[in-house]
C-alpha cells in the first residue's frame, strides 16, 4: 500500500515534447513509473522515449487507459490542460507548473472537486511512492521504501528531509507535495486522512512554512489521529509582510506566523523540530525505537 | 502587484463605481490647481502602505493656498517607509457613516471571499468577528445579485443604500474576476447623505496573471538590487543581516536563514535560485551577492534537479570574473555531487555535506570579521 499512486498507476504526460516534459518522462521511467502516453497538441504520431504522443487527452485515455496525468504545460495554458485531463475522466492530476494564475487555480480546484478528481499542486514537485512509482520531478536516488509518510509544501526542503530520513534508515511510504502556491488542490488534512488510513504508513512528517493557516487547520486534525506526526516549519526568521518566493510564504495581520503554527501543532500532539536535521531523531522517538 | 489608490479609483470609475472627484498632483502647484477646481479637498499621500492616515499621510485644505502648503509638506516625506512622490487631491466628503467591503482569495476554501462591515474605516482590523459579514462565492457560477442583496441585508442598510451597495458589490466582484485580483477593497465606503462613495480603494493584482492584463499600469515595490536579481529570473528579497545566502527552493532558503539565526548569525538576503537553475544565472546571482559586500557568503544546495557540478561551475565563474574577497562556505550534496565537490576542491574551496555544519561555520567566519 501507499497513498495516491502505486505500481499500477497508468500515467499520462501533458506537455511531453517540451524540455521539462522529455527530461522528467525519462527520469520517471527510470524510477519505474508506468508512463503510457503523452499529449502535446499538434504532435500526434511522434514518440518521446518510446512513449506515443497524442493531440488530445481524450484519445490518450481511450487508447491507453491512463488514470493519472502530470502537467508540464506553460502557466498560461495549464488551466486548459487540467480541465482537459479532468474532463477526460482522469482522477489524479499533478500540476508541476509554477506561476499559474490564482484565479485559474481556483477554477481548476473547483472543477476537480465537481468531478471527484484529485488535483495535486499547482507548483508541486509531485507524488512518490518509493519502490512503486513517482509522478513528479523529485530526484530518484534519495528515497527508500518504508513506514514514514511525508507531506510538504516545498520541494527542495522535502528532499532534504527525505534524504535525512533515508540516511537514518527510515524509508517512506509516500511523499506528497501539496504545492507552494496559495491555492492548491489538496490540503494537509486531505493527505493526513489518507496516511491515517494507509496500513503501510506508521508515522507522518509534515513540512510546512509560514503564511496562510493550513498548518493550524492540520493541527486540529492531528488531535484525532492514531499515528504520530513530526513537523518542521520553515520561515521562523522571515520578516512580516515580505514575500519569500512561494506565494504562500507571507505573513499578514498576525496570522500564519511561525509561533502560531508551532503552538497549534504542539497542542495537536505533533512533535515540532526546530531544524530540518532534527527530524529523523524525532521520527525514531515517535516510532518507539 | 499592489496598485496606488488613484489607479484603483481609475479602474473603479471606469467600471461605474462612485468615487470622489479628484486629481493626482506631483507638485504643490498642481495640488493648488486641483483644489481651485474642486473646492475643499483631502490631500492623500500615494504610497503602497496601509495605515497611511494614522501615519499623517492625509491632510485637508479649504483653499488652493492651503492645498499648496499641505501638499508641499507631504510630497517628498516618508510615510511608513515609503517616499511620497504624488498625492491625490480629492473632493472632501461629508461623512455620515463608513462601511467596509472587499473581495479576496480565501486559500483555506480555495474560493473568492466577500467581507463586509458596518464598521469600516481606519480601525477595521480591530472590528470584532461578529460585526463582519462573510460570504464565499462559487467561482464557477460567479456572484449573482441575490447573494449581494443578502450581504447588504445583513448589514441592515436602509433600502436606498442597500440597493446601491448591491450594485457596488456586484461590480466589485466583476472587477476582481476581470483583472485577476488577489484583493479588491473599498475602505471606507462612505455614506454621504443618501449616497455611497468609495473614499479609498485597494486593488492588488496577481503577479502571475499580469501577462493577460497588458492594459494595467505596472507598479514595482522591488529595490534596485531586488530588481536586478529578478531580471536574472531568480527570487530575491533584501533582509537586514550581514551574511549573504543562496539556496535552491523557497522552503530550503527560508530554512537556511533560520539555521543561520540558530547559530547567532543574520542573513542579509533571501536568494532562491529555484529548483533547477542553470550555471550562468546562478553565477550572475552569486556575482550580485559578492557585490553587496557581505561579511561572508553561504551557498546551500541540495541538488535534485539542480546539478552540483553546475553550482560549482557558477562559483568558479564568479571567482574568475570578479573574485570572491569574503569567506565563502558551500554546502553541496545531491545530483552530481562528486563532480561538483572535486571542482571546488581543485580551486581550494571546501564543500560541506551537512547544512548544520555549514551554517555554524559561516556564522563563525562572519564573526571573525575580515
Amino acid at each position: 500500500m501507499a497513498i495516491l499512486i502505486d505500481e499500477k498507476t497508468r500515467v499520462l504526460v501533458q506537455g511531453i515534447t517540451g524540455n521539462q516534459g522529455r527530461f522528467h518522462t525519462q527520469q520517471m521511467q527510470a524510477f519505474g513509473t508506468r508512463i503510457v502516453a503523452g499529449v502535446s497538441p499538434g504532435r500526434e504520431g511522434q514518440e518521446v522515449h518510446g512513449v506515443p504522443v497524442y493531440d488530445t487527452v481524450e484519445k490518450a485515455v481511450e487508447r491507453h487507459g491512463a488514470n493519472a496525468a502530470i502537467l508540464f504545460v506553460p502557466a498560461p495554458f495549464a488551466c486548459d490542460a487540467a480541465f482537459e485531463a479532468i474532463d477526460a475522466g482522469i482522477k489524479l492530476v499533478v500540476a508541476i507548473t509554477e506561476h499559474i494564475p490564482l484565479h485559474d487555480a481556483m477554477k481548476m480546484t473547483a472543477f476537480a472537486r465537481s468531478r471527484g478528481a484529485t488535483l495535486v499542486g499547482p507548483n508541486t514537485f509531485g507524488v512518490i511512492s518509493p519502490g512503486k512509482s513517482k509522478i513528479g520531478i523529485m530526484p530518484n536516488h534519495i528515497y527508500k521504501p518504508g513506514p514514514v509518510g511525508i507531506v510538504a509544501r516545498s520541494g527542495t526542503l522535502s528532499y532534504e528531509i527525505a534524504a535525512a530520513l533515508s540516511n537514518a534508515g527510515l524509508g517512506q511510504s509516500t511523499v506528497v507535495g501539496m504545492g507552494g502556491d496559495r491555492v492548491v488542490g489538496l490540503s494537509f488534512i486531505d493527505i493526513l486522512e489518507q496516511f491515517e488510513q494507509d496500513p503501510e504508513t506508521r508515522a507522518v512528517v509534515l513540512v510546512g512554512e509560514i503564511g496562510g493557516t493550513a498548518e493550524e487547520e492540520a493541527a486540529e486534525f492531528i488531535k484525532g489521529m492514531s499515528k504520530p506526526v513530526v513537523a518542521y516549519l520553515a520561515g521562523k526568521q522571515a520578516p512580516p509582510g515580505k514575500r519569500m518566493g512561494h506565494a504562500g510564504a507571507i505573513i499578514e495581520r498576525g496570522r500564519g506566523t511561525y509561533e502560531s503554527k508551532v503552538k497549534a501543532l504542539e497542542a495537536g500532539g505533533a512533535k515540532v523540530a526546530s531544524m530540518p536535521w532534527e527530524v529523523p531523531d524525532l521520527v525514531k522517538q515517535v516510532l518507539g525505537g | 502587484m499592489k496598485m496606488f489608490e488613484f489607479m484603483a479609483k481609475d479602474i473603479f470609475r471606469a467600471a461605474g463605481l462612485p468615487v470622489p472627484r479628484g486629481r493626482v498632483a506631483r507638485t504643490p502647484d498642481e495640488a493648488a490647481a486641483a483644489a481651485a477646481e474642486i473646492g475643499p479637498v483631502a490631500i492623500k499621500s500615494q504610497v503602497l502602505a496601509g495605515g497611511r492616515g494614522k501615519a499623517g499621510g492625509i491632510k485637508f485644505a479649504d483653499t488652493p493656498d492651503e492645498a499648496r502648503a499641505r501638499a508641499a509638506e507631504l510630497l517628498g516625506s516618508e510615510i511608513q517607509g515609503y517616499r511620497v512622490e504624488q498625492v491625490l487631491v480629492e473632493e472632501k466628503l461629508k461623512i455620515d457613516g463608513e462601511l467596509y467591503v472587499s473581495v479576496t482569495v480565501d486559500a483555506a476554501t480555495r474560493r473568492p471571499l466577500i467581507m463586509a462591515s458596518r464598521h469600516g474605516g481606519v480601525n477595521i482590523e480591530e472590528v470584532p468577528e461578529r460585526d463582519i459579514v462573510r460570504r464565499h462565492v462559487d467561482i464557477t457560477w460567479g456572484l449573482y445579485p441575490y447573494a449581494a442583496r443578502a450581504v447588504a441585508s445583513r448589514l441592515e442598510l436602509p433600502a436606498g443604500l442597500a440597493r446601491q451597495f448591491t450594485d457596488i458589490l456586484v461590480t466589485l466582484y466583476d472587477l476582481f474576476r476581470r483583472y485577476d485580483a488577489e484583493l479588491v477593497e473599498i475602505n471606507p465606503l462612505v455614506i454621504s447623505g443618501d449616497r455611497l462613495i468609495a473614499a479609498d480603494g485597494r486593488f492588488n493584482v496577481d503577479d502571475d496573471a499580469l501577462f493577460r492584463h497588458e492594459d494595467l499600469p505596472r507598479v514595482s515595490e522591488a529595490t534596485p538590487l531586488e530588481q536586478r536579481v529578478r531580471e536574472i529570473g531568480l527570487s530575491y528579497v533584501e533582509l537586514d543581516g550581514d551574511i549573504a545566502v543562496m539556496a535552491n527552493g523557497a522552503g530550503i532558503t527560508m530554512a537556511t536563514i533560520d539555521a543561520l539565526a540558530a547559530y547567532g548569525g543574520r542573513a542579509m538576503n533571501f536568494l532562491d535560485a529555484g529548483g533547477g537553475a542553470a550555471a550562468e544565472p546562478m553565477a550572475q546571482a552569486i556575482g550580485v551577492l559578492v557585490s553587496t559586500n557581505p561579511k561572508a557568503i553561504l551557498i546551500n544546495i541540495f541538488g535534485g534537479i539542480t546539478r552540483c557540478d553546475d553550482v560549482a561551475r557558477a562559483i568558479l565563474t564568479v571567482k574568475e570574473r570578479q573574485g570572491i574577497p569574503v569567506p565563502l562556505v558551500v554546502r553541496l550534496v545531491g545530483t552530481n555531487e562528486e563532480e561538483g565537490v572535486r571542482m571546488l576542491q581543485e580551486a581550494g574551496i571546501q564543500a560541506y555535506r551537512s547544512m548544520d555544519e555549514a551554517a555554524a561555520k559561516v556564522v563563525e567566519l562572519a564573526k571573525g570579521g575580515r
